[in-house]
């Protein structure tokens, strides 16, 4: 055997390779249960809560819980006419069951949800229940109120007996499951989601435009500037971007009141009479300023970022080569930005399309994004599920777009200040 | 940036209206800044600029509304202040600590799955804030530390780990290996070379990330609204209940106050990235 094809060994005899492979075998674990804490800490606390509220969004076991007998008695019912007896008997049995144990007033809302006209007609039950005879519960529950007589009602109950269900994707949707079990959509005045998601999309879209159309020049100025007149000018993109959000949009609430500063230099300029001075905060123009403000900064530093890195002979030698000016920008230069514009839009639009605060303040019913939607029912309806839901579809939209944002861009090229 | 003396009038006009458009946007981003400080001044109720103060009058500028902040009966701002740095500060150190930690470990060549892990450390920064409140508005209540300080605190952590992960890493991508071996072959063990060696040099960056983990804490309002109870109330919560129902003087008073920590706060960002550019060789 020739000394080439043998093996080389370390001092305790195994051979390198091996030696090797261990070596770095153990410097992966090592590296790994440095990130291993955080990772926890965050797959416990965040990413965990995250895949409950996909459970929550779609799990129904509430009411499947609560009128056990009644979806029991169901299983035979074809849904076509009212059904039997033994389903009232069922429904009277567990209804009372609930009003002793005090949590009726949860059926009634969960119900509601399904059909509106279940809360006064169950509270009507409850209070003529007491004088019910043994037998005969049908006539006896159809003799409450006669929308205990409809079929749709009862329908609306069966569908809530599957422990999982869609129903708030498709509301989310204004759509629903109506009483075939087709897919169909709400009445054309009721369609209140559809144009949220619309408008949270059109918000989104064109503060980014805005901020692109004002951050491209500034940008341009910082990066082009000599260092001591840039860095004053860094000034004003910082200071904004380090103050607090709350701040920011109190003072755009102060200067776009109907006696604010703006309004005052409208009539001023005799652009509108001192009578009739136009409305620009509580609507979606107000929405669009003060967010526009706020996210700018988050379009200036990738941009800036970006374009000082550009040499400037690169322009000079276009302009030498017979471009003019504009044509050796928009052959030369821009096209080197390009990195920066998709960091500073895709950043800027994942902000602007999940924006809370400002919209709530300076929104008005007019101004409002999705997200205040979502927090209405987390905070007011209590319909968590229903928060749920709408949160995760919105949280799909974000993460295709971090997901572009990671293959354009690469989370770890995200530049802070 | 002066023209050449060639240069054609239509692109002398082009650049001066260049120059216009910039200055209008640096207008639009600073100015609303400075509507604040006066009107915090202001000896009247109202959020207007009165005659008084149009005329310099020093009868119409008073400091009354910070004694408001200060002194006022059923004043929440002093409860407001103290929760708000508590909850700040230790969300900070969780956060640096974390992040630090998990930075050191992301900036090693031998780490698996680098891409798929660093997604995930950074997504509490992209995510929807109303998402994340929802979702750890969830862990909390089950893990009954909804209303706490220490449930705000962890939600805190988690939404300011992000920055510290980002600043940490960029500031070890120029870190030079070579020292931390070489302590390591003169006999150091890993803790002491961390201590001695690794931390020092990457200090300017571990603060910055510090900086900005309790900015987000001290200016975070979405996951405190779902939170925080009566006793937890802090600054961005009172500013965001008394927007909501009154814009009163007050709240400019506090305002001007946050707008003087956030200079001071960027000031010390600022000439912490220069040092640290400084020590990264990355000289401007």
């Amino acid at each position: 055997m020739s000394s080439e094809t043998k093996q080389i060994l370390t001092t305790d005899g195994t051979p390198l390779e091996v030696s090797l492979k261990k070596a770095e075998k153990k410097n992966k674990i090592k590296a790994f249960l440095l990130v291993a804490p955080l990772l926890l800490f965050l797959i416990i606390t965040y990413i965990f809560p995250i895949g409950e509220m996909l459970f929550r969004s779609v799990d129904d076991r509430m009411v499947t819980n609560m009128l056990p007998k009644t979806f029991k008695a169901m299983e035979k019912w074809d849904g076509k006419e009212l059904p039997s007896e033994e389903v009232f008997e069922a429904f009277y049995l567990d209804y009372k069951f609930l009003v002793e144990e005090k949590t009726f007033g949860k059926l009634a809302t969960q119900l509601n949800y399904e059909k509106n006209g279940f809360k006064s007609i169950l509270k009507k039950l409850k209070r003529k229940m007491k004088k019910f005879e043994q037998g005969n519960y049908k006539e006896q529950i159809m003799n409450v109120h006669k929308r205990w007589a409809n079929v749709e009602y009862w329908r609306a109950i069966k569908r809530r007996a599957p422990d999982i269900t869609y129903s708030k994707y498709l509301k989310a949707m204004d759509m629903f499951k109506n009483e075939e079990g087709k897919i169909s959509q709400v009445s054309e005045d009721r369609r209140v989601h559809r144009i949220l998601w619309l408008r949270t999309l059109e918000v989104a879209f064109f503060v980014t435009i805005l901020c692109f159309l004002m951050a491209y020049p500034i940008a341009h100025l910082l990066a082009t500037l000599p260092m001591k007149y840039s860095n004053l000018l860094m000034i004003c993109v910082l200071l904004p971007f380090w103050t607090s959000l709350l701040v920011r949009t109190a003072s755009w609430m102060i200067l776009l009141q109907q006696q604010g500063i703006v309004n005052d230099f409208f009539v001023w300029i005799g652009l509108v009479g001192d009578e009739n001075r136009p409305e620009m905060m509580y609507n979606k123009t107000g929405t669009y300023v003060a967010m526009t403000q706020i996210l700018l900064p988050f379009m200036v530093l990738p941009l800036y970022s970006v374009m000082k890195t550009i040499s400037p002979s690169l322009m000079r030698a276009g302009k030498s080569l017979g471009g003019t000016p504009f044509v050796a920008f928009w052959k030369v230069y821009f096209p080197l930005t390009i990195p920066g514009i998709g960091a500073g839009c895709l950043l800027v639009f994942i902000l602007a399309i999940g924006y809370y605060i400002t919209p709530a303040l300076v929104g008005g019913a007019s101004g409002t994004l999705i997200s205040n939607q979502i927090a209405f029912h987390m905070k007011s309806t209590l319909d968590w599920s229903f928060a749920s839901a709408m949160g995760l579809m919105l949280l799909t939209g974000v993460l295709v777009i971090y997901w572009i944002y990671n293959k354009l861009v690469g989370v770890d090229n995200i530049k802070l200040g | 940036m002066a023209l050449p003396k060639y240069t054609e009038t239509r692109y002398r006009i082009w650049h001066y209206f260049y120059l216009f458009m910039c200055t209008c946007v640096f207008f639009f981003l600073i100015a609303p800044l400075f509507v604040i400080f006066p009107l915090s001044f202001n000896a009247e109720e109202f959020l207007v600029f009165s005659d008084g103060m149009k005329r310099l009058d020093p009868d119409a500028f008073s400091l009354r509304w910070y004694k408001d902040m200060i002194y006022g009966t059923k004043n929440p701002w002093g409860l407001a202040t103290k929760n708000s740095f508590i909850i700040a500060t230790f969300a900070t150190i969780g956060s640096v600590i974390l992040g630090t930690v998990a930075a050191l470990g992301l900036s090693s060549r031998h780490m698996p799955y680098k891409g798929i892990i660093m997604a995930t450390l950074i997504s509490p920064m992209i995510v929807p804030l109303i998402i994340s409140g929802v979702a750890i508005f969830f862990f909390m209540a089950k893990a009954g530390l909804a209303a706490t300080h220490t449930g705000i605190i962890l939600a805190h952590i988690v939404l300011g780990t992000p920055f510290v992960v980002i600043t940490v890493t960029a500031t070890l991508s120029g870190f030079d290996h070579s020292v931390t071996r070489a302590a390591s072959s003169l006999g150091s063990d890993p803790v002491n070379t961390f201590m001695k060696i690794t931390l020092p040099l990457i200090l300017p960056g571990v603060i910055s990330g510090g900086l900005f983990a309790f900015v987000t804490s001290f200016d975070e309002v979405v996951v405190v609204l779902f939170l925080a109870g009566l006793e937890n109330t802090t600054i961005p919560i009172q500013m965001w209940t008394g927007l909501r129902e009154q814009l009163s003087p007050t709240i400019l008073a506090v305002a001007t106050c946050l707008i003087v920590l956030s200079t001071l706060i960027l000031v010390t960002a600022e000439l912490l990235r220069r040092r640290s550019e400084r020590i990264r060789g990355i000289s401007r």
